[in-house]
């Protein structure tokens, strides 16, 4: 059974009268422990899947398998408890909440899910330690580079060791040897089973992937793992 | 998310924010300061009247001769001179009344007295032995007027504290001899202070038994008599009674009027306690105005912290979730608020009575449940609708402001 299953996956934006089909007709399917790629031009669609995947959107039309368990006609908190407990987010700008230290922002999925403080504060501390930033931990966002920003962010994105760890561009923001350092991280929780999907401009980082999707024009042109199968 | 971690955040929340955090506070605080120190001064106002009638003595009923055709209560009538209606026998007729525990009779007018070389002018005040016991009054020294026939008295007298103080300083003035107009009498005994009561200065009477002051003004009038009930409940009877003795005598003419400082007080208490009630519904309209700025600063908190708000969805947030956190931080800006203005009322009524001792400006229970209460369920009520717009926010749509 695979992690996730795309089927016939459509997502429709109306703007005043045009109609954009950011994505259309997709069938996706991805193993647990996949490291996989989505690459493609601007307005492709890539951002668009990725929500869909992170069930921060919905689609208009298909089904969406997460773990076996159809996920699009979930209510609004079950699909809530699902991003708490299997998703994690890494986005291009961080999102760090700026008043919190990298502590509190680590604890803040945590604490979202209500888990004990003991148990956060452990957590905690496990998590600055194995990114690296047991030093930073009372600095808060503005007091950190780039770099230990998004260390942060991954962080929390797995602090509650979600199934899937879904990256936008997780190095946009960074300069080439930091954007690096993040990816090699991204990989190494990768290594140890994590799923991860990976959103990218960067055709260095994307042939990096085991996998990758290449989106156009929100298709599906080109499936490394079924190099023949979806050929236009 | 558990309750204390929700509290947490909002208290973080709105700390984060400083400039608009304490804007509103100050606006919930002026709110709630104005309706405490407001209700404090009506509130005062009525406290202030009600002390001045009450030191009149409780249960009381008086008694004026003439038909008043309200009933109501002047300071004005109280002052005027006397007709010729009430006696002293009237008076005495209504010692054996069963709802009555004491009657005193009361004729006045001015005289000059003179004693230790001093002279003056004093308002004498012709009663009985009993007038000390309806009016609560207490001796400093020696005794007041001795009980005995009232339509003969013995040449004595009971001074005020003032007059005391004016004409004997600090020497012993019981069992000193007085001149009071071309009477000769001698001080039985010194009041304690009291001050205003009746529309007299009661430190400034000159007491003696009515037969003395009505031979002194040569009449055979009283200016009121004095009744005590024999409890709250038979004022009502006395009032009767009174009134059906009194007609009785007088040949069937219902030629007096019958006053109960119940009536009086009510009247008043009544009328500050609207008074009361209006200032504070005025100075409501503050907190609600300050409730509709907490929901402006609320919303803008959603609008600034858009970015945040989708963050915490992405995380595994519920809309719940978000909508309880900004109700939290909006009932907190409210709490905080009120409380300072609390503190603040309080302070401004201080200052009120340190300014003005004899003016008892507390805020009543009511007002300062009611201003807490309000400025509480309006930063609620306010609160919800940028909480549940928050709540409701397109995650996407949030997560791309930042
Ligand atoms: N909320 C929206 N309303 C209308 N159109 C939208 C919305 N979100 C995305 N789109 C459109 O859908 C298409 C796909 O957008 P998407 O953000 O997924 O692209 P992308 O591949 O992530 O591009 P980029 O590489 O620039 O981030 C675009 O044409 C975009 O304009
Ligand atoms: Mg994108």
């Amino acid at each position: 059974m695979a992690l996730i299953e795309l089927a016939g996956i459509e997502r429709v934006f109306h703007l005043g009268d045009s109609v954009v089909h950011a994505l259309t007709r997709l069938d996706v399917g991805i193993e647990a422990g996949e490291y996989v790629a989505i690459m493609g031009p601007s307005g492709s669609g890539k951002s668009t899947l990725l929500n869909l995947l992170g069930l921060l959107d919905r689609p208009d039309a298909g089904i969406y398998r997460l773990e076996g368990r159809d996920v699009t006609t979930l209510t609004p908190d079950e699909q809530a408890t699902v991003r708490s407990r299997r998703i994690g987010f890494v986005f291009q700008s961080f999102h760090l909440v700026p008043r919190l230290t990298a502590a509190e922002n680590i604890a803040l999925p945590m604490m979202l899910a209500g888990i004990g403080a003991a148990e956060r504060a452990q957590r905690v501390a496990t998590a600055l330690k194995d990114f690296g930033l047991e030093k930073r931990a009372d600095h808060r966002p503005d007091q950190l580079s780039g770099g230990q920003r998004q260390r942060v962010a991954i962080a929390r994105a797995t602090v509650m060791q979600p199934a899937v760890l879904l990256a936008d561009e997780p190095t946009g923001n960074l300069d080439r040897a930091t954007g690096d350092d993040v990816i090699h991280l991204l990989e190494a929780l990768n290594a140890r089973g994590m799923t991860l999907i990976v959103v990218t401009h960067d055709q260095k980082i994307g042939s990096r992937a085991r996998r990758q999707l290449m989106m156009e024009d929100g298709e599906l042109k080109f499936d490394s793992a079924r190099p023949a199968a979806v050929a236009g | 998310m558990r309750t204390a971690d929700i509290l947490r955040f909002a208290r973080d929340a709105a700390t984060g924010y400083p400039l608009r955090t304490s804007l509103s506070v100050l606006a919930m605080a002026i709110g709630v300061a104005a309706v405490v120190v407001l209700t404090a001064l009506g509130d005062g106002a009525r406290r202030y009247v009600v002390d001045q009638f009450s030191a009149l003595g409780s249960n009381l009923v008086i008694v004026l001769p003439g038909r008043s055709a309200t009933g109501g209560f002047s300071p004005a009538n109280a002052l005027t001179t006397t007709p010729r209606d009430l006696t002293v026998d009237d008076a005495f007729a209504l010692t054996r009344l069963p709802s009555v525990r004491r009657v005193a009779p009361l004729a006045a007018g001015n005289s000059e007295i003179s004693a230790n070389g001093r002279l003056r002018e004093v308002v004498v005040a012709g009663t009985a032995s009993t007038y000390l016991d309806i009016r609560s009054f207490r001796m400093a020294q020696g005794s007041f007027l001795p009980e005995g026939d009232w339509s003969r008295g013995a040449p004595v007298a009971v001074i005020g504290s003032k007059i005391k103080e004016e004409i004997f300083g600090s020497t012993q003035a019981v069992g000193e001899l007085i001149r009071l107009g071309d009477r000769r009498l001698r001080i039985v005994g010194v009041l304690r202070p009291v001050g205003q009561g009746l529309g007299m200065n009661t430190d400034e009477v000159v007491f003696v038994p009515a037969a003395v002051a009505q031979s002194l003004f040569n009449t055979n009038t009283l200016f009121r008599i004095l009744i005590e009930a024999r409890s709250r409940g038979e004022i009502e009877a006395v009032k009767r009674e009174v009134t059906a003795v009194l007609k009785a005598r007088h040949g069937g003419e219902e030629d007096i009027t019958v006053i109960t400082q119940d009536a009086v007080l009510a009247t008043f208490d009544r009328l500050l306690r609207a008074l009361t009630a209006a200032v504070a519904g005025i100075a409501a309209i503050s907190l609600a105005v300050a409730g509709i700025l907490v929901m402006n600063v609320m919303l803008v908190a959603v609008t600034q912290r858009t970015g945040e708000i989708g963050l915490l969805k992405a995380l595994g947030a519920r809309g719940a979730t978000i909508r309880n956190a900004f109700m939290a931080e909006a009932a907190m800006l409210s709490l905080v608020g009120a409380f300072t203005g609390y503190g603040l009322g309080l302070f401004g009524a201080f200052v009120l009575r340190q300014l003005y001792p004899v003016f008892p400006a507390y805020p009543p229970d009511w007002a300062v449940i009611a201003a807490l209460g309000t400025a509480l369920s309006t930063g609620l009520l306010f609160g919800i609708m940028p909480a549940r717009r928050a709540a409701r926010l397109d995650p996407v749509q949030a997560l791309m402001k930042h």
